[in-house]
């Protein structure tokens, strides 16, 4: 826990009422930020993280040791290039990468929160991050950007702060979660929940430690985050470090050591309740239904230019969840553009090496910069 | 540039809102963009000519003329522009019609199949012409509706759409179609432009 309580944070003096009624405030927001913001604090971009992210999209992750999870997309010279743009990211909260979340601690009991903390939506979350630009002193951004639960982030920020961003991109992410993901997120939250070490969700203060729950709930995220055709290219029926079947429940097939391997490595860094919060909050978003039905109205008036981004071969949130937001930025005659990449990596894509995508991005943001920025003297 | 494209720019009133649908690689658009009006963006259905448009910092949407233009509301546009398009639709006059609805004007050019290079080789040779506007063989071209200056005006004014311009282009040579003249240009144009209004 040390390790954590090191990393970059900024305390949130304000109160701030979150959709469930409760109110916080003296909460810390983990963040961290790359390249430089210029004289004119005009090349500002905020990053959003998905369900695992943290704060550490590139580098070398102080906690896990691994890269950051977009340092195809981000650093020097890449698609969100640091060497022209100062890159913000934080740790949502109800995360465990050191933002106030179910890991923390309560100071009226000095024992974790557990589940006693309040259930978040991704409209707290925003509101919550905004905090951090007043604290950089920055009126304007250039971006906004995410992926997955990080888009849909970008699509609630652009809703709540209209003015603020220049540009967005919401990358295969959706406007209302669907059916389908919240009964796949519910899975995920019942395999921690009925793992008895989960002990309703005391655990830290127990000593206990609901990994194996956490484990499966992973591996079963983790098939929806890939293909058929990637998962069947790239293990097919391959039999792992043996030459026939066992006959047992060992992991005969490399998919089920693969798969394993993923759940294991991801209790190490995950915390299980964050886990729990976290999907409850995409879960609950539905940015349609805040506008009572008409998405458009989230976005109204709205000078931003918008970027949309979809994945061929991702059924978690498939181009037709993302073409609604275009159908619906249209509708108000916002400056909407929209791509589907072709990729066999599934919802992945857009974490992986997909050159047609981080060409797109990286197009597009230096393209907008020079029009926004240099152009006009 | 394409002599066709300069003719579609000098269409364009200053300031104008405009969507080009079928944008391609976004050569006219980016024409548009810096000298006409920066407000135009494009609807393209090739991923390759997407990313193209991207890379030279245009707006655009990956779609489908014939699904997607039903997002855009009435009258959203001056001006919606379908550059030798028309003819490759399931449905033409569906899509003419959704042109129409969304822009004020739609700015139309179709590859004439009147053209006399097009009748000789029918005439003559009795296979399908192949030529510079028209390069794909029957099996593969993606016409499906190909039609002749006349059989367009015709269709026009039966649907008492209003042909505002009517312009002829042959190679490099650019001239106004009108009644009189209609039954010539249809032999000699290899391409007719125009502005419609409902």
């Amino acid at each position: 826990m040390n390790k954590i309580d090191n990393l970059k944070k900024y305390t949130v003096k304000d109160r701030l009422k979150l959709d469930c009624g409760k109110e916080i405030s003296n909460f810390p927001i983990a963040y961290e930020t790359y390249g430089e913001l210029n004289g004119e604090k005009n090349n500002g971009i905020l990053i959003f993280h998905a369900l695992t992210g943290d704060q550490f999209p590139y580098g070398k992750n102080p906690i896990t040791n691994k890269e950051g999870w977009w340092s195809y997309a981000l650093g020097p010279n890449k698609a969100i290039d640091t060497n022209k743009f100062f890159v913000i990211s934080t740790n949502v909260i109800g995360g465990c990468m050191g933002s106030f979340g179910p890991s923390s601690i309560d100071p009226s009991t000095s024992k974790p929160y557990g589940s006693s903390f309040p259930v978040i939506t991704i409209n707290d979350m925003v509101n919550a991050q905004k905090f951090l630009l007043d604290y950089f002193k920055i009126k304007k951004l250039f971006a906004v950007i995410g992926g997955s639960m990080g888009g849909m982030q970008v699509l609630q920020f652009v809703s709540n702060f209209p003015n603020i961003a220049e540009v967005a991109i919401p990358i295969a992410c959706t406007a209302s979660h669907s059916a389908q993901n919240i009964a796949l997120n519910e899975l995920g939250r019942q395999a921690i929940m009925a793992d008895k070490e989960w002990d309703d969700g005391k655990y830290l203060e127990n000593g206990k430690s609901p990994s194996k729950g956490l484990a499966v709930a992973r591996m079963a995220a983790h098939i929806t985050y890939l293909s058929k055709k990637g998962l069947q290219e790239k293990f097919g029926r391959k039999l792992q470090e043996r030459d026939a079947l066992k006959f047992g429940f060992d992991a005969d097939f490399q998919i089920e050591s693969y798969l394993r391997y993923q759940g294991s490595v991801f209790v190490d860094r995950f915390d299980a309740n964050s886990y729990l919060y976290i999907t409850r909050a995409m879960d609950y978003f539905d940015l349609t239904k805040q506008f009572n039905g008409n998405l458009s109205d989230a976005f109204k008036g709205s000078k931003t230019k918008f970027f949309i981004i979809s994945f061929t071969s991702d059924w978690l949130y498939p181009t037709t969840e993302n073409r609604e937001i275009v159908i619906a930025l249209n509708a108000i005659g916002a400056d909407v553009g929209f791509i589907e990449i072709t990729s066999d990596k599934g919802h992945d894509s857009f974490l992986l090496d997909v050159p047609d995508f981080l060409n797109a991005v990286k197009n597009f943001l230096n393209n907008s910069y020079k029009n926004i920025h240099e152009t006009r003297i | 540039m394409k002599q066709e494209f300069k003719i579609i720019s000098s269409l364009i009133e200053e300031n104008s809102k405009i969507l080009d649908v079928g944008c391609g690689n976004g050569e006219l658009m980016k024409y548009i963009l810096e000298n006409i009006s920066n407000n135009i963006r494009g609807l393209e259905i090739s991923k390759k000519n997407v990313q193209d448009c991207i890379e030279k910092g245009l707006t655009v949407i990956e779609g489908n003329a014939e699904l997607d233009l039903g997002q855009f509301p009435d009258k959203s546009f001056n001006y919606v522009i379908l550059s030798q398009t028309l003819q490759a639709f399931l449905n033409p006059e569906k899509v003419l019609y959704e042109l129409l609805r969304v822009g004020r004007k739609a700015i139309v050019t179709i590859p004439n199949f009147g053209h006399w290079k097009i009748r000789i080789d029918l005439l003559f040779k009795g296979t399908m012409p192949v030529t510079e506007n028209l390069p794909n063989e029957w099996y593969n071209t993606p016409n499906l509706h190909m039609c002749t200056i006349k059989d367009f005006v015709t269709f026009c004014s039966q649907r008492e759409l209003k042909l505002t311009k009517s312009i002829s282009l042959s190679g490099k040579k650019v001239s106004y179609i009108k009644k009189n003249n209609l039954s010539y240009k249809n032999l000699t144009s290899e391409l007719g432009i125009f502005e419609i209004e409902k």
